[in-house]
């Protein structure tokens, strides 16, 4: 799921002071799971923003809305009719709800009330842990199914380096180091030969480096 | 000959080496550069010129070359993959080389939060096995990374690093394979203090027969003080400093720190010297390079070889 981290309400405040009719809206999908922008948040956001207009004496309208999604056209068309009651809207969702809010509704401003993270899993409640960087041609098929690219600081191919101790990263001895974890999955699979062939350059082409991305089924599109 | 290095000479003349290493300035002072350069001179068959190391800014590692060159001096220019894509490493590889610079030393570079530039991006579009492997292309192929041909190629003696002391320690030497296998003409290992763990890791390269495929430089820094020491073992990732050299560094006195920590370094020079599958030693002085006439001198390295 894509992970998400609430902002701090001074910066959203910082965004939003200067309107009056302001619809904070949530999403039902990933930012539910990690507790930062579903129909929970959504209902603290705007008290703590209602108590905050409350004692500055502005008299500010802030209105709740959770939609399924904020990724697909559909979900976004629900608030059409009542657009025209707000003049700004925090989105709680992740960038991607953000912008495609953005696109769809032209003359109103939207903010963002979260900061957008990574692509992760929940180890535990309250912690969340980057697995993937959408890099566009995976390779955890050759590395035990650990990437390298995501979860090794330098995205070293052909690791580790030399700052691998005692299965930690050089940065910070809370990361693991991914590449003491491939060796360890290598030699768990019981393909260790598998390390000595030497890793190709990276396509970064079909990353962030090839500009925004597009994936294409015209399959789907009949 | 791969390069005509005097490097590639020294060693393939089968002399023992000896490496040192100069860090360019924080600025744009070349005085500071000349004057370090003065006391490698003659000391060493090569100086390592260190490329933003701990991520720090320093003058550009080819420029410094440069100066060294001006000096009378061989220049091993080293190259992290943390600041450079490839564009810019085939670029900094052939205007190195253009300008008379002719080894290279190609490695990942320590990560970037640890400099003055926390907040930067890390490049890491290859890592230090692929950039072995793209000067090899490039100098023996004649290629560009994209295939397209090169008018003149640089014909560098290619160097790489080796960490024997970084986990997990079984593969380290599987992954030096890789960097052999990947076209490194040289290794320069991290400093060494546990003489025990590296005598079992140069066995296992002997046995896999990388030592006679690559030569190995051991990696020296004397210790100046117990500060120091102690800072290495518990501060720099990667180096592992053995108690008993804290202690007897302890043990040597007031005054007397810096005096013990060369005598180590040179009983380890000696060792290397009789050491199968080492064919030299990288004297690492951290802004220490006036010391470097009195350790070359009492490592009993001297003269150094000149070869034609």
């Amino acid at each position: 799921m894509i992970v998400a981290d609430k902002k701090p309400i001074e910066e959203i405040i910082e965004e939003i002071k200067d309107h009056e009719k302001i619809l904070i809206l949530g999403c039902n999908e990933c930012v539910t799971v990690c507790e930062a922008g579903g129909k929970k948040e959504v209902g603290v956001l705007a008290s703590a923003l209602r108590m905050y207009f409350l004692n500055e004496g502005k008299e500010v309208k802030i209105d709740e809305v959770t939609l399924e999604r904020q990724c697909d056209h559909e979900y976004l068309e629900e608030i059409r009719d009542s657009m025209d009651q707000y003049d700004a809207v925090v989105s709680i969702a992740c960038g991607v709800g953000v912008q495609f809010m953005a696109e769809k509704y032209h003359d109103t401003p939207i903010y963002p009330g979260v900061n957008t993270c990574f692509m992760g899993v929940t180890e535990k409640r309250g912690l969340w842990t980057e697995r993937c960087q959408a890099c566009g041609e995976c390779i955890l098929a050759t590395t035990g199914g650990i990437c390298p690219i995501t979860r090794c600081a330098k995205r070293v191919l052909n690791g580790p380096c030399g700052g691998s101790v005692r299965g930690s990263c050089e940065i910070n001895k809370e990361i693991d180091c991914a590449w003491q974890l491939i060796v360890d999955r290598l030699k768990s699979l019981n393909r260790l030969d598998d390390y000595e062939t030497l890793c190709p350059l990276k396509d970064w082409s079909t990353d962030r480096a090839g500009g925004p991305r597009k994936v294409v089924r015209e399959d789907l599109q009949q | 000959m791969k390069s005509g290095s005097n490097l590639e000479k020294v060693l393939k003349a089968g002399h023992f080496a000896f490496t040192g290493e100069l860090g360019p300035p924080r600025g744009c002072d070349v005085e500071e550069v000349r004057e370090k350069a003065q006391h490698l001179k003659g000391n060493v068959d090569s100086v390592n010129i260190t490329d933003n190391q701990t991520a720090m800014v320093r003058m550009s590692s080819w420029a410094a070359s440069l100066i060294l060159l001006q000096e009378g001096l061989e220049p091993n220019f080293q190259m992290v993959c943390r600041d450079r894509n490839r564009l810019a490493m085939q670029a900094d590889i052939l205007g190195a080389y253009a300008h008379g610079i002719k080894n290279m030393l190609c490695l990942s570079g320590d990560h970037q939060m640890f400099g003055d530039h926390p907040l930067a991006k890390g490049v890491f579009d290859i890592d230090s096995i692929q950039l072995i492997n793209m000067v090899k292309i490039m100098r023996d192929e004649g290629k560009f990374l994209s295939g397209a041909d090169l008018h003149g190629t640089p014909k560098m003696f290619i160097g790489a690093a080796s960490n024997p002391f970084a986990d997990p320690f079984e593969w380290r030497v599987h992954r030096l394979a890789k960097k052999v296998n990947a076209g490194c003409d040289f290794i320069q290992t991290q400093c060494i203090y546990n003489m025990e763990k590296f005598r079992e890791f140069i066995k296992q390269a002997n046995d896999m027969g990388l030592t006679e495929k690559t030569y190995i430089l051991a990696g020296v820094t004397p210790m100046k003080s117990v500060g120091m020491a102690k800072y290495m073992k518990s501060k720099v990732p990667g180096i592992e400093v053995p108690d008993e050299i804290i202690k007897r560094l302890q043990g040597a006195g007031k005054g007397k720190v810096a005096d013990e920590g060369i005598k180590f370094a040179c009983e380890q020079v000696e060792e290397f010297k009789e050491m199968k599958g080492v064919h030299g030693v990288h004297m690492m002085a951290i802004e220490w390079e006036h010391m470097v006439p009195e350790i070359a001198e009492r490592a009993k390295v001297l003269p150094r070889p000149v070869v034609d």
